[in-house]
């Protein structure tokens, strides 16, 4: 090989006389005797196709910044976007925290080593648990999406049953995810909402439990906003016929909204990409899994469990994986899933984020987000061809605002707005198709009535043109 | 006399063993630092004109579906809420602080910082993933571009981005096999999956999910996966073989494309996990072996940070045959614009919300980026030759051996026997571990089962000096040593961390396990809410 | 505090003979050669590795053993308290000294019984005391056959150990297995299930914990079970052979099982009990049939020449492609690489039955492993 010997940054060893020390030192000639097993047919032949490199960090960085210069973000521009990602303000000591090295770069470590891993994720499931009113939380899996299979498959393996009765008011993308996981063993039928007020349809979830109902599954607030008020009703029928109720939630909801349990959800899961996590163009994403405190459920939940235990000094803790056996003959058991790398680090965050909001805060940011989404539906809906929000039921910070009767098109209406820097809801008419040309609209905190009345002024002239 | 001030941290060229005390901040729980009242961060005000023109929105909820009682959360003020978390950070054992080759199959190495600083831009951590695509044309390209570096590496031919780490990377790929029988009518006759007992876990658990069957394949005398046991397993039931190569042994299966050979025949498909491709980038790969599919952990080879447990992500690759399957969206380049393709009927759909953690990719792509071909293939050269290096000293330490293969080389990690030494000694494995922790290390055993006894598996990668192989071999010498001088020491370890030994017995208990806060109150019998 | 009871029983002779490449050690005459040959006891160093493991624990419970080399001397050594029962003979213990030894044992409540010797050892206190209290066996031996043993003797230690401190118990059942000594000697392995003891084992460790591990041995009984009960096909006859995995699809099925024998299934009921090799072939002439059998003791074996009822002429007209075999993965694991062992007595048929045979480990997995003579 004819290319002068590199010495790179990353990899201290690769200074040629330390090189040749350590062969020495094996008794090697070269690093080709530790390939010396590879067969000469399974070698590349030459190099691999890759640009050149750009060995100076200025070099790299200048690249990746032009790159990502090509980007106009949320920030920049004003974002009604939702939809299962949301631009929340994200604390300072958030970014702080996830920024420490001691907790970036550690993985698997014992609780003694990684002692602070296991307290931060404890303490983490402990506020979730305080925020859902539940005792068990998982260590974070990789997204809602994620969480929401899982949730379905434990209810199968704890009942033994097949069928699961998912509500039609769930992001399509989610549904997908759910049907790779679940659909090759488990029959999936979709529940549809009212038309007008946009809550599940009971008459037609009771006509749809048969004796191998194993869930029902729903979301709150769900995917076009609408808060369910029917809790109750919902899983009071699911329980009548032997069925576990699984609710979605989004958690930075539960400061103002009741908490699924209270109206008879027995798993409950979601995403905690709100609790202080950037959108990150999807990236930024976190599921949880929470159950009440019995064996049974317990027991089923593929994800690790952090338990507090005393060790021998009083008033110190120490942590654990609880019920690490969890591997209990169950009838309907078709492989446990599995644990692995998913999302702690942004469990460590979504911690630290409830710590600072503490239950005030979690109160004020809903009562926040509900006030202006409101705002905004009342702006929306006076402009003239436009209805805001279409259903008639109650609304979180999501809404669909349909746009029919301004005989535009959401695409083209988008398209206009990225004129203003705006980004407008998303378009939902070939998810929904019933909704015509609708769009949801997303509001939070970030939102003030500035920026929302500047949305009803850009909608007012792209609409009239 | 002068001391020579240069020898005091070494004797005989060695390293002496360091002082090491890990923090101990004694911090409580983060409830008991609640004080009612104080706020850690304030919320932007609903404005006058607009609450006059909305109400009391709270008030206007159903009162079934308003919050009772606000949530149990701790009230604690900015600084303290800092402070808290900067302690239990401190009570953690990152890459960054620690010689961190004993967390073996991990592959622990350095996550560049300026990957991680580029990827907490704004410009990458405000973007929404359902932005118009006109908007995001910077990611898109890395993204783009990533998975043409994937290929290079790789030589497979399209790649999906979008699993959230190697498990689920692995279960695309087992999803993407069934896709692929399902399309030629025999999904239903093709229900086992063929994987072996060193191979990743999440091989056989990824594969049992999707409703496979699992037939395992044992080591033969060598250490390879038996092949005439493979010949006996295949059948007209067979869907797929998901194999690492090399396996966690650290040992390199060199029959492995005729493995690939006998699963093709059988008409199944062969996936390569390849979380072991630090050792072997740059000098083999899943084309040239035959492969159908593949997938690499970006937070292992690729330098990604492990962040406690992830975020990580998992790329799974495939051959042109099968990329109609890969998951949706893939990103594509028109010549002028990058975008998503949603319009691939074939695909297996969705799984997960978005494209991927893409922060995550920010950094892998970055990474490659500043190597190169030549650096790719340095890596993987010092990660062996550092592996191999310290399997030298390892070896010559009382007790311990290397299983398999003996007097072979080893790629990347080595997984290790302290058989010899818990025989003399009683001290296990384990055991050593914890005595390593008072040394400033991690250490690990091995998946489980433990197919090998007392097993170490160490795992250098290419970040660490010679001087840190050296201070790790010397620590593990150290410790090996006082098994048989001092064995109380070692079985009563660790001395100098943060909490003291643990009693594991609540934890399997329903009646005192306790994963939440609330739950151990609870259990304690103490007040649901604090004082 | 209640100090609870660990009992000891030292076999000073077992293991005389192997070293000195002398098999087993029944029988005096063997025993007087090996003493000659210059071989050491290696039971006592064995117990004495074991027993140290429990010196921290010391205060929490007492050891109950018979005198000088049947216990007190490893008891003394190690420096726990202890109660010496009972009486012997120094330098000419028999099997009846270990039979009696167990025995008052169990009437003074004792909680586990640990014993370093080998197979006959195991015999001699299932014959004392069968299941009536859990037992675990430091390993002593020359080749232990019975499945009763811990891995090494810290192993052995270990389990004590967390058996002391804890108050959950888990024991399951291990095969104690007779090997015919004579014809071990002669080359041939013939062996047969003896009986059944229960075995405490330690729930597993929690380090290292990155993914997720397999059930313990009562659940993956049953994951073997359910699979194998559920394929079950009418009008077929299942012929159960003996061993404690193979008790798991009796159990499934709600059957009782006989202990040292073979069942037969009929569309999920008992047909046959304890049917011997005539009756096999009687049924054979009526009915199609499979074999399920699991491979029993320690060593992995399968199908030998002590099988009187799965004789070869029943395995002929089964045919070998409708054999299953049944182990626990932990079991397979525990064979190390070595092959699972056939030795029927008919080479013809042994030769049938050579090479790769799945065996079920669970309700979806299995493994093919290697079968040899």
């Amino acid at each position: 090989m004819n290319i002068k010997p590199l010495v790179y940054p990353y990899i201290p060893n690769s200074v040629p006389e330390t090189k040749k020390q350590m062969l020495n030192a094996v008794g090697a000639e070269s690093v080709e005797d530790f390939y010396a097993d590879i067969p000469d047919n399974l070698r590349i032949k030459g190099k691999m196709n890759l640009p050149e490199p750009l060995l100076a960090e200025h070099e790299l960085k200048t690249h990746v910044e032009t790159l990502l210069s090509k980007n106009r973000t949320a920030g920049e521009y004003t974002s009604f976007l939702g939809a299962g990602c949301y631009q929340h303000h994200v604390p300072a000591v958030c970014d702080e925290i996830n920024q420490r090295g001691e907790f970036l770069t550690a993985y698997a470590g014992e609780p003694f080593d990684d002692h602070g891993r296991f307290q931060a994720l404890f303490e983490y499931a402990s506020m979730m648990g305080e925020l859902l009113n539940m005792d068990v939380v998982n260590v974070p899996t990789y997204d809602g999406f994620q969480a929401a299979a899982t949730a379905i498959r434990m209810a199968s393996r704890i009942n033994g049953r097949g069928e699961v009765l998912i509500s039609r008011q769930l992001n399509p993308a989610k549904l997908s995810k759910i049907k790779d996981y679940c659909g090759h063993d488990l029959e999936l039928k979709l529940i549809d909402y009212d038309p007008a007020t946009g809550l599940l349809d009971l008459a037609a979830l009771q006509s749809n439990f048969s004796a191998n109902t194993a869930a029902v599954y729903f979301e709150n607030p769900g995917y076009l906003g609408l808060i369910e008020v029917q809790g109750n009703e919902i899983s009071t029928m699911t329980h009548d016929h032997g069925a576990i109720c699984v609710v979605a939630v989004n958690p930075i909801t539960l400061g103002m909204l009741n908490p699924p349990v209270e109206y008879g959800a027995d798993i409950v899961c979601g995403d905690i990409q709100p609790l202080g996590i950037h959108m990150q163009f999807g990236g930024g994403h976190a599921g949880f899994i929470a159950t009440r405190d019995e064996e049974k459920y317990v027991m089923e939940y593929p994800s690790r469990l952090f338990g507090i235990t005393p060790t021998a000094i009083e008033g110190e803790y120490g942590f654990g994986d609880v019920a690490y056996e969890r591997t209990s003959f169950a009838l309907r058991e078709k492989g446990k899933e599995w644990v692995g790398t998913a999302a702690a680090l942004w469990g460590i965050t979504a911690g630290v984020y409830l710590a600072l909001m503490g239950p005030k805060g979690m109160q004020e940011i809903g009562e926040t987000m509900m006030s202006r989404a409101k705002y905004a539906m009342l702006e929306l809906n006076d402009i003239h061809g436009i209805k805001a929000p279409l259903f008639t039921s109650h609304h979180f910070h999501e809404f669909v605002v349909n746009f029919d009767q301004t005989g535009k098109n959401v695409l083209d209406i988008n398209r206009a707005l990225l004129e203003y820097e705006i980004f407008g809801g998303v378009d939902l008419s070939s998810q929904f198709p019933e909704l015509g040309q609708s769009a949801l609209y997303c509001v939070t905190e970030v939102h003030t009535k500035t920026t929302i009345d500047r949305l009803v002024k850009a909608l007012k002239e792209v609409i009239t043109k | 006399m002068n001391p020579d001030i240069t020898k005091q941290r070494y004797a005989n060229g060695r390293p002496k063993l360091r002082r090491f005390h890990q923090a101990k901040w004694d911090e409580s729980i983060i409830f008991e630092l609640s004080n009612p009242g104080q706020r850690g961060i304030l919320m932007p005000k609903t404005e006058v004109e607009v609450h006059e023109k909305v109400g009391d929105v709270a008030a206007a909820l159903p009162e079934k579906i308003r919050r009772v009682e606000p949530p149990a959360l701790p009230e604690i003020s900015q600084p303290q809420v800092l402070r808290h978390y900067m302690r239990l950070s401190q009570e953690n054992l990152g890459t960054d602080l620690n010689i961190d080759v004993g967390q073996g199959t991990c592959t622990m190495k350095y996550s560049p910082k300026i990957n991680d600083s580029l990827s907490r831009s704004s410009k990458m951590t405000a973007l929404h993933p359902l932005q118009d695509k006109d908007t995001v044309q910077g990611i898109l390209e890395l993204m783009y571009k990533f998975e043409q570096l994937l290929k290079g590496i790789s030589g497979m031919d399209r790649f999906s981005l979008q699993p959230s780490a190697g498990s689920a990377a692995i279960y695309a790929n087992v999803s993407i096999m069934r896709a692929y029988q399902r399309a030629r009518g025999e999904a239903e006759q093709r229900d086992e999956i063929i994987t072996t007992i060193f191979s990743h876990p999440s091989n056989a658990a990824c594969a049992r999910t999707a409703g496979f069957k699992i037939i395992t394949l044992y080591p033969d005398e060598d250490g390879y996966p038996d092949l005439d046991a493979l010949k006996a397993a295949v059948s007209e039931r067979t869907a797929g073989l998901m194999i690492t190569n090399p396996e966690d042994t650290g040992i390199f299966n060199p029959k492995i494309e005729e493995y690939v050979k006998v699963v093709h025949s059988a008409g199944g498909l062969c996936s390569y996990d390849q979380a072991n491709a630090n050792g072997v980038l740059g000098i083999t790969r899943a084309k040239e072996a035959g492969f159908d599919l593949c997938h690499f952990n970006l937070h292992k080879t690729f330098s990604t940070p492990h962040g406690c447990g992830g975020p990580g992500s998992g790329a799974c690759g495939v051959t042109s045959e099968l990329q109609k399957f890969l998951p949706v969206p893939v990103v594509e380049f028109d010549g002028e614009n990058y975008y998503f393709d949603y319009d691939r009927p074939d695909s297996i759909g969705k799984i997960g919300p978005f494209y991927g953690n893409s922060s995550v990719i920010l950094r892998a792509f970055a990474w490659v980026m500043s190597l190169g071909a030549q650096g790719l293939r340095e890596v993987a050269e010092i990660a062996v030759l550092n592996n191999n290096y310290l399997m030298n000293k390892m070896l010559q330490i009382r007790g311990v051996s290397a299983p398999y293969a003996r007097g072979k080389r080893r790629i990347e990690q080595v997984r290790y026997s302290w058989e010899e030494l818990a025989e003399e000694t009683g001290v296990s494995s384990e055991q050593i571990g914890l005595r390593a922790v008072d040394f400033g290390v991690h250490y690990w055993t091995s998946h489980h089962p433990f197919i090998v006894p007392e097993p170490c598996t160490l795992e250098p990668s290419e970040s660490y000096t010679r001087q840190e192989l050296d201070e790790y071999a010397a620590i593990m010498e150290h410790v090996a040593g006082e098994a048989y001088t001092d064995p109380e020491l070692v079985k009563t370890a660790p001395h100098n961390s943060t909490i003291h030994t643990i009693d594991h017995a609540p934890l399997d208990d329903p009646e005192r396990w306790a994963v939440t806060w609330r739950a151990y109150r609870r259990k304690m019998g103490q007040p649901a809410t604090s004082e | 505090m209640i100090k609870k009871k660990l009992g000891l029983i030292v076999n000073p002779i077992a293991g005389i003979g192997g070293r000195v490449g002398l098999k087993g050690s029944d029988g005096l005459e063997i025993r007087r050669k090996a003493l000659a040959l210059g071989a050491m006891p290696e039971s006592h160093n064995r117990a004495v590795l074991a027993i140290k493991r429990l010196k921290p624990f010391k205060d929490a419970f007492e050891i109950i053993t018979y005198p000088s080399e049947m216990g007190a001397d490893v008891a003394n050594e190690c420096k726990l308290n202890t109660t010496v029962v009972g009486s012997i003979k120094p330098g000419h213990t028999t099997a009846q000294d270990t039979m009696q030894a167990a025995r008052q044992m169990l009437r003074m409540d004792v909680k586990l019984l640990l014993f370093a010797g080998g197979d006959g050892t195991a015999r001699d206190i299932y014959d004392a005391i069968g299941q009536e209290m859990p037992v675990l066996g430091i390993p002593s031996g020359v080749k232990i056959h019975s499945a009763v043993f811990a891995i090494n003797p810290i192993n052995a230690g270990e389990i004590a150990a967390q058996f002391l401190n804890t108050d959950d118990i888990s024991t399951r059942e291990a095969e104690v297995m007779d090997i015919d000594e004579r014809s071990l000697r002669d080359g041939v392995l013939s062996s047969k299930l003896y009986g059944y003891l229960d075995v405490p084992y330690i729930k597993r460790q929690l380090q290292g914990v990155k993914t997720s591990r397999r059930p313990e041995e009562p659940a993956a009984l049953m994951e073997i079970a359910y699979k194998v009960v559920s394929n079950m096909r009418d009008d077929i006859l299942y012929i159960v052979a003996p061993g404690t995995t193979t008790r798991a699809i009796n159990s499934m099925l709600e059957l009782q099982k006989t202990l040292l024998g073979v069942d037969v299934i009929k569309n999920r009921k008992l047909l046959a009990v304890d049917v011997n090799e005539s009756q096999l072939i009687e049924l054979l002439d009526k009915w199609e049939a499979k074999i399920i059998i699991s491979p029993i003791g320690g060593q992995g074996f399968l199908l030998g020449r002590g099988n009187q009822q799965i004789s070869p002429e029943v395995i002929k007209r089964v045919g070998v492609d409708n054999i299953i075999v049944i182990s626990t993965a932990d079991k397979i694991e525990s064979l190390s690489g070595r092959p699972l062992l056939v030795d029927t007595g008919d080479p013809e048929v042994d030769i049938m039955l050579k090479g790769y045979v799945r065996v079920v480990t669970g309700r979806g997995e299995s493994s093919m492993y290697r079968l040899s003579n």
